[in-house]
């Protein structure tokens, strides 16, 4: 049930892409950071560059340690980049980092709220870092906590709170200052399935009724697939892989058709009628004997029609057929040779 | 449910044209008000803080009164000696908890929210500084007046100079409790283990609360280039009513040194680390 909330999400995407988009949110180049630990150097970022337009939701996808946060803290102006450039909603962010502090929201890896502060009493000190005066910061305060499925826990220390309510009160305090622009640095870590699309629920609500611009970095597959608009791959620092999911899964990796042959069918003569959109042949034989053909291929759905017509009319029966859509975790091991999926566990 | 962000309205109050006095000013009390609202919540806290000096004084006032005249005690009473030394000793411990209240954000991730805000890197350490002196105040006034029937003669202009100076010294002390809490980040005992050792050496050095004047000569020396010593002498000073005073100048300026080298070294390591 929550991953079918998750994927329904996907529909949004269209409408916001009608949200007008005039200049870039987000423009960084040649973005570095290198750290000193001790004696060792660390090349935490190795040199990003990066466009967001105005309203695009973009997710940079990685291992652990790929560099995500990093980036999206030299973004924020938190960490200042030792090398490289970044205008971040129209301002310079090492020249004028109050500027753009002042323009953007950032949802942090950990929770914004200190724990042994009120709820209510967090909001508002946000609201004061932001110098927003006291009558509207209670506004918001009220109406962020209702749309986040938070009233009532005002008087509640954020100790008290769960995960999850932790999480929105995360969103809330990013939305204080009412950004166009909002950071979320792996906002679903932790959280139960049901939590975090509970926290997608919410955050793509009110991106789609205000239209913001979100950047956000993630390890789950799912998540980026379904959410994103557009995802920068990157590992090791470096971007490896940026454009919508859609386009990744088809430029970077393929489907895969599998077939089963019937008992006694010549998998030869099966693999000399395949049609030329077949890329490349597995061979394997089941627990019980029979053969199985993994044929990898661009479109794996239209590939099958042709595929039945041929084995059906050089005499080869099948049993059964299965189709595996390509998927980021493919992208990103024909680009780097590891899995992502192991990487994230 | 519908959350629409009004875009009409004035949308950021941070960009308004003001001063940077008063951006820093506001800046300052937001922090300072974030951290006060805590310690509201929390009368047994505010209660517990208050007593504090109450015992101190009961505990070891009467012990004094037996060396009254001897071995540098000066004053009328011995309350009007040791009285400013335990007001320097309450400012201490309270502003030098600074960091130690700041590891526990460091780990959740409150401190990197509030560094991606836009306010000013000094308020940050101002702030929490003038967080823990304010309890301060309520506390010299109530010792000092519980002090009043047991002969304590109250000196009020000069008691706000003492309390100006004990001030403008926390600042500079939280501020540098500050930098040691962010260089100690995840690793709490080192925080404490530094706070401790340097913590209890300068209050001992600073003659607070036993005289120097009849220890060793290195003691002596060791005490002049402690700039605690020069706070102590000024509210001792001031406590008994002096008010222009050399004692009194000097501990302005070990405040005021004291200050500026906690914020340099704060500021800078807020820069530096997150």
């Amino acid at each position: 049930m929550p991953l079918r909330v998750l994927f329904v999400q996907r529909t949004v995407k269209s409408v916001t892409e009608s949200v007008h988009r005039t200049g870039n949110a987000i423009r960084a180049r040649g973005l570095t950071k290198t750290f000193r630990r001790r004696k060792e150097t660390v090349e935490a970022v190795k040199g990003i560059d990066l466009d967001v337009a105005q309203g695009e939701l973009v997710a940079i996808l990685g291992p652990n340690g790929a560099g995500k946060s990093t980036t999206i803290r030299m973004l924020t102006s938190v960490l200042t980049p030792t090398s490289g450039t970044a205008e971040v909603a129209g301002r310079d962010v090492v020249r004028e980092p109050a500027a753009v502090r002042a323009r953007i929201g950032y949802v942090g890896q950990g929770n914004a709220g200190g724990y042994s502060y009120r709820v209510g009493d967090e909001l508002r000190n946000q609201a004061r870092f932001y110098s927003v005066p006291g009558d509207v910061a209670k506004r918001r305060a009220a109406d962020l906590l209702e749309a986040l499925e938070l009233t009532g826990l005002e008087k509640r220390t954020v100790q008290s709170l769960s995960g999850g309510q932790r999480r929105r009160l995360d969103v809330a305090m990013g939305l204080m200052n009412h950004p166009r622009l909002l950071f979320l640095d792996e906002p679903t870590t932790g959280l139960d399935p049901h939590a975090r699309a509970n926290l997608w629920e919410h955050v793509l609500r009110l991106r789609e009724e205000n239209g913001m611009t979100l950047l956000l970095t993630t390890h789950y597959l799912d998540e980026a697939d379904a959410m994103a608009e557009r995802i920068v791959l990157i590992d090791h620092g470096t971007v490896i892989a940026d454009a919508a999911p859609e386009v990744l899964e088809r430029d970077y990796a393929d489907d895969v058709v599998t077939v089963e042959l019937a008992a006694g069918q010549s998998p030869a003569t099966a693999r000399s009628v395949l049609p030329s959109a077949v890329v490349s042949v597995t061979e394997s034989v089941t627990g019980t004997g029979a053969v199985r053909l993994a044929l990898s291929t661009r479109n794996g759905p239209e590939l099958v029609p042709p595929l039945m017509r041929a084995l059906d009319a050089a005499g080869v029966s099948v049993t059964s057929t299965d189709v595996k859509p390509a998927s980021l975790d493919d992208v990103f091991l024909n680009l780097t040779g590891r899995s992502l999926r192991e990487e994230a566990a | 449910m519908t959350y629409v962000i009004d875009r009409t309205a004035a949308e950021s109050y941070v960009l308004e044209d003001r001063s940077r006095l008063r951006k820093w000013l506001h800046d300052t009390g937001a922090v300072f008000t974030r951290e006060i609202l805590v310690v509201l919540h929390d009368p047994f806290t505010l209660i517990f803080s208050l007593l504090q000096p109450l015992v101190f004084l009961a505990l070891f006032g009467p012990l004094l009164d037996g060396m009254l005249g001897a071995g540098g005690i000066g004053g009328d009473t011995a309350l009007q000696w040791f009285l400013p030394g335990v007001l320097v000793m309450i400012a201490i411990f309270g502003t030098g908890m600074v960091g130690g209240n700041l590891l526990y954000e460091l780990m959740t991730g409150a401190y990197e929210r509030i560094l991606a805000t836009p306010l000013d890197r000094s308020s940050i350490l101002v702030g929490r500084a003038l967080k823990e002196f304010a309890p301060l105040v309520g506390q010299a006034l109530l010792i000092t007046v519980a002090a009043i029937p047991f002969g304590l003669a109250f000196y009020p202009i000069q008691v706000l100079v003492g309390l100006l100076i004990l001030g403008i010294f926390g600042i500079g002390l939280g501020a540098l409790s500050y930098a040691l809490g962010l260089a100690a980040k995840g690793r709490e005992w080192l925080f404490w283990g530094v706070q401790q050792s340097v913590i209890f050496p300068l209050l001992l050095l600073a003659g607070m609360m036993l005289p120097l004047d009849s220890g060793p000569a290195w003691m002596q020396a060791a005490a002049k280039v402690n700039p605690l010593t020069y706070i102590v002498d000024a509210e001792r000073a001031l406590f008994t009513g002096t008010l222009w005073d050399s004692d009194v100048a000097w501990g302005f300026v070990a405040a005021f040194a004291t200050c500026a080298v906690g914020l340099w070294v704060g500021i800078r390591t807020v820069n530096r680390t997150v």
